[in-house]
């Protein structure tokens, strides 16, 4: 049977089990206190994770803000480019319709000027110049007049979609032929499309034949071919301007031409009846 | 480089001599002429040709019975005509279109028109 504990024992035990007590109760406040202290290291830590994961983004997006800035004017600079390159373009496109143009208009006029000269026959120069006048002008009514000097009237010469013969002589100085006669400058009907002739020798066109500032006849135009839509372009004067002086230079030298021919004709004569030949 | 051969039907010389100007432009165009439609025909049985511009109003053969004369010929049926007449009257472009012109172009003839037909027609693509 156990011995009973005595007072003594159960007072040295008690005491024992309190300094056990005790030193709980100090190692769970130390506990306390760690956990205290951790609580307040992880919310410190969270604060400065989340500081350091603001200044990260801000960075990261303040250098995306950059990039796209750039982006931008760089596209910006590309559509400035494109608008520049397609004014470019266009220009190229009409500068190349315009060279395309003066191309055909020099074709016509070197065709014009080179059938012209292909002859010193007077009738196929006159030939020529009808020619040109109906397909290159577009006239279906014209006259070429020639000037006689002696009587300073104006006589035609070849006539398209008239009667020759009937085309009255025009005296120098006389309505619009004779004043372009005078003048030796060329008369441009202004309103081409509502061209309504007063008299019948009314032109639409009368362009002087001219060598240098000699008159030698003219082109009277008295109206145009239906597709040449009534008016006259660009090339149109042009090629009046051309014909001015080239035709003038065909008709003169032709005409020069069949004189000296006559002359050597007759002087060939004279010598072969000096020599025998001829009897 | 691609031939052409091109056919010039025209009575008067400037404008032959024009349309010719005007065709050698196309890069391997090779240009033969002829002053009525007699001559054509001569020239059309001697060389392969891949147009034909024609005048309507030309003497000894106009432009409208040398057309209906190469549509008849198995031989030249095919070669595409264009027809070009001084008179802007829809007649003959009527007339033309019946006997199977493939382009009129009336007189004054306008360089830019005369090239597009003929590229559209040969299909050369410059």
């Amino acid at each position: 049977m156990e011995k009973p504990e005595s007072s003594a024992d159960l007072f040295k035990k008690t005491r024992e089990f309190l300094d056990i007590f005790r030193k709980g109760e100090e190692f769970t406040q130390e506990l306390l206190k760690e956990n205290e202290r951790l609580r307040y290291k992880t919310v410190q830590l969270e604060e400065e994770t989340r500081t350091i994961k603001k200044g990260t983004e801000g960075s990261h997006i303040s250098e995306l803000r950059e990039a796209l800035k750039q982006v931008e004017q760089e596209k910006e600079a590309l559509l400035n480019r494109f608008k520049e390159v397609e004014a470019e373009n266009k220009d190229f496109a009409t500068k190349y319709i315009e060279v395309e143009e003066e191309n055909n208009n020099l074709a016509n006029l070197y065709v014009a000027s080179y059938q012209l000269h292909s002859t010193l026959d007077f009738n196929e120069v006159l030939r020529i110049l009808q020619e040109i006048v109906i397909n290159l002008v577009g006239s279906d009514r014209f006259a070429i007049m020639v000037l006689d000097e002696v009587t300073n009237e104006l006589t035609s010469v070849a006539a398209e979609g008239m009667d020759e013969k009937r085309i009255k002589k025009v005296k120098v100085g006389e309505g619009v032929i004779g004043d372009v006669a005078r003048t030796g400058e060329s008369y441009f009907e202004p309103d081409v499309e509502g061209f309504k002739p007063a008299h019948e020798m009314d032109p639409l066109v009368c362009i002087p034949l001219k060598i240098k500032d000699r008159i030698i006849g003219v082109l009277a135009i008295f109206s145009l071919l239906e597709q040449k839509s009534k008016k006259l372009s660009r090339v149109d004067y042009e090629l009046f301007s051309m014909l001015a002086g080239h035709a003038a230079t065909a008709i003169f030298s032709s005409k020069l031409y069949s004189v000296s021919e006559r002359k050597l004709s007759t002087i060939q004569g004279f010598i072969d009846l000096l020599s025998g030949k001829g009897l | 480089m691609a031939e052409y051969n091109f056919l010039v039907v025209e009575d008067s010389p400037t404008m032959r001599q024009l349309i010719s100007f005007s065709l050698k432009r196309i890069r391997g165009a090779k240009i033969s002429e002829a002053g009525n439609g007699v001559e054509a025909l001569k020239k059309l049985s001697e060389t392969k040709f891949h147009l034909v511009v024609a005048d309507i109003n030309m003497p000894l053969m106009d432009g409208l019975k040398l057309l209906s004369i190469i549509r008849k010929d198995p031989n030249h049926a095919q070669i595409p005509v264009i027809i070009v007449s001084t008179e802007g009257a829809d007649a003959d472009k009527e007339k033309g279109f019946q006997l199977g012109a493939n382009a009129y172009l009336p007189k004054p003839i306008q360089t830019n028109e005369l090239l597009k037909a003929v590229k559209e027609l040969v299909k050369i693509e410059e």
